[in-house]
């Protein structure tokens, strides 16, 4: 089943056409990689698919239903979660703080209720400890290294149980161990049915964790398919190599 | 630390309630209340300002919208002096809060830079109201207060006082309510990253409107205190654009986003204001004054002052248990770890 699919998407900035008619789709249950030289769409195409940017053309659906330029909250609240390339976290909140800003509520009841209800604490506590940041939960997040600040942001949206999660360079100024911890982790997180579309320059980090990676280039897909396939590819070689 | 916490503010509180008792003079209990009433403002403005990281320099519009609600509920329904205006002060807060909804749509379209100048424009444009819009406000005259005839002499000052103090807890409580529930954590979220904030299901647009009505009803409920204890209204004092850089300042000083930065910096900086004000006679060298303490505040305390003592607090007990940090850091793997010192702000600090 199609999750996540976008239909023929176009994005232009001034003169530079980002998305180019693009078209993806993401497999429920899947992790799926996404590759491309700098420069190819990835992060717009991110952009769109969380609201983030509108589209000047094209759709973008969500277990069916239409998400074309919904706003960011509600693409969230739909279960469509994402990191970004430069790390971002709430750098003078707490470290658990920052665990408890993606289990919003609407309206009123924000109002109402305490930013940690005990089940929504013993969550954020248990995914703290699953990222390995649990002694540090009441330092400012500021205090963290790149590392952790990585880490915490991927914790952070687990909060609200999304459905498909989009990382943006994942593994992006990491160091090689931790690379391999997340790894760990985002299949851990899979095999519980959560969906990734991974964005990501590392190919051994892409092509080892994905089942199946998409290449974009100039902003369309020029490749789909297994890991071995797309290696392949003699249309992927060009737009890497530029030949 | 955690007695401190609980036994600070009730000494504060019983403090507050003793000292007109203490000090019976008209001269003290006047700064008094004028002192309670900046705490006032200052934490409404923190409510809004403090927690969204949004800087509104206009809501000295909201002051003066409350100082006019209750002159004119006053003059068309005949109140006379004595408690009565009292009950009133709500509805001009209400007042405040119905006129910021349109003016807080417009200005929360813009952020940072361009949000502080658009409300400062704003709040120009509300005291031109003020002067022109004759009909009801009656210009340049002004307009006067129902005079509470019966309070007399040295008591005069109380009923403002204990009224402005129920009115100071109030905002205060609402302040700590907010800041402990879910919708604070959004304003606080919105003041450090707003965008991620809203890729995180906040919803940010109602969440910091919401926040600047709140702060509006509130500064309108000073503003109609104020202008009941001095008895009448002028639009040049009523939209006072002193107002907005003096609580601004009051809670830089104290802490700008903590509950009790604002009070704090009000108690500091409202008398000794008063105190040169009286020292002076009135020609303005109060102002240079308050210019260079705003410069010594950025130079010497950005922060403000409690989150500085906060830090040099938590700093002293990671000293103190330095051995455990050690462990951590031990089994926490590489990395930059944190410590309880301050960090100054690194860019891409790179992961060794």
């Amino acid at each position: 089943m199609k999750l996540l699919e976008v239909a023929n998407v176009f994005k232009s900035f001034g003169g530079v056409r980002a998305l180019d008619g693009c078209s993806i789709d993401v497999e429920s249950g899947s992790i799926t990689g996404l590759i491309g030289p700098n420069g190819s769409g990835k992060t717009t195409l991110f952009n769109v698919i969380t609201g983030y940017e509108t589209v000047d053309q094209g759709e973008i659906r969500f277990e069916g239903r239409s998400i074309t330029d919904s706003p960011p909250d509600r693409v969230f609240r739909l279960g469509v979660a994402r990191t970004f390339q430069l790390t971002r976290i709430f750098p003078r909140l707490t470290v658990l703080e920052n665990m408890h800003v993606a289990a919003q509520r609407e309206g009123l009841q924000a109002l109402l209720a305490r930013w940690s209800s005990s089940h929504e604490q013993q969550r954020a506590l248990e995914l703290l400890e699953f990222v390995g940041l649990i002694d540090l939960k009441d330092l400012p997040a500021g205090n963290l290294s790149y590392g952790q600040k990585k880490l915490l942001e991927f914790a952070c949206i687990l909060v609200a149980d999304p459905k498909v999660i989009l990382l943006d360079e994942p593994a992006g100024g990491v160091n090689p161990t931790r690379i391999n911890e997340l790894s760990k982790r985002i299949r851990s997180l899979n095999k519980s049915g959560v969906t990734f579309l991974v964005v990501e320059h590392n190919m051994e980090f892409v092509m080892g964790l994905c089942d199946r990676v998409m290449v974009m280039h100039r902003g369309v897909k020029i490749a789909d398919g297994t890991p071995a396939q797309v290696r392949k590819n003699p249309d992927v070689l060009e737009a890497y190599l530029g030949a | 630390m955690r007695t401190l916490r609980i036994a600070g503010p009730i000494a504060l509180l019983l403090v507050l309630a003793a000292f007109p008792q203490v000090f019976r003079s008209p001269e003290i209990t006047g700064i008094a209340v004028l002192t309670l009433l900046y705490a006032t403002a200052a934490t409404s403005w923190n409510i809004f300002s403090g927690y969204t990281g949004y800087i509104a320099l206009g809501h000295a519009a909201f002051f003066g919208v409350g100082s006019y609600a209750i002159a004119i509920m006053c003059s068309d329904w005949h109140v006379p002096g004595g408690y009565l205006p009292f009950l009133l002060l709500p509805l001009a807060g209400l007042a405040a809060a119905v006129v910021s909804v349109p003016l807080g749509w417009i200005s929360l379209r813009t952020r940072r830079h361009t949000f502080i100048v658009i409300t400062i424009a704003i709040f120009f444009i509300m005291q031109l109201l003020a002067f022109n819009l004759r009909g009801i406000t009656h210009g340049s005259a002004g307009m006067e207060l129902p005079i509470p005839a019966a309070w007399g002499g040295a008591f005069f000052n109380i009923p403002f006082y204990y009224a402005t103090l129920a009115m100071l807890l109030t905002a205060l409580a609402v302040s700590w309510w907010i800041r402990n529930s879910k919708y604070g954590l959004g304003l606080l979220a919105i003041r450090d990253d707003e965008d991620r904030a809203l890729g995180l299901g906040v919803d940010t647009g109602p969440a910091k409107l919401a926040a600047f009505v709140i702060s509006a009803f509130f500064v309108g409920m000073v503003g109609a205190m104020h202008a009941y204890f001095l008895e009448s209204i002028f639009p040049a004092f009523a939209f006072d654009p002193l107002f907005d850089v003096a609580i601004a300042l009051m809670s830089f000083l104290g802490g700008l986003g903590t509950l009790a930065g604002p009070i704090l910096g009000a108690l500091i900086l409202e008398p000794t204001q008063q105190f040169f004000t009286l020292q002076f006679s009135q020609n303005g060298v109060y102002l240079i004054i308050y210019g260079l303490l705003f410069l010594v505040i950025i130079l010497l305390l950005p922060e403000g002052i409690l989150p500085t003592l906060r830090r040099t607090w938590s700093r002293d007990r990671a000293s103190r248990s330095a051995a455990p940090v050690e462990a951590l850091e031990a089994n926490g793997g590489g990395g930059a770890k944190p410590r309880g010192a301050p960090r100054k702000k690194k860019k891409g600090m790179a992961q060794p």
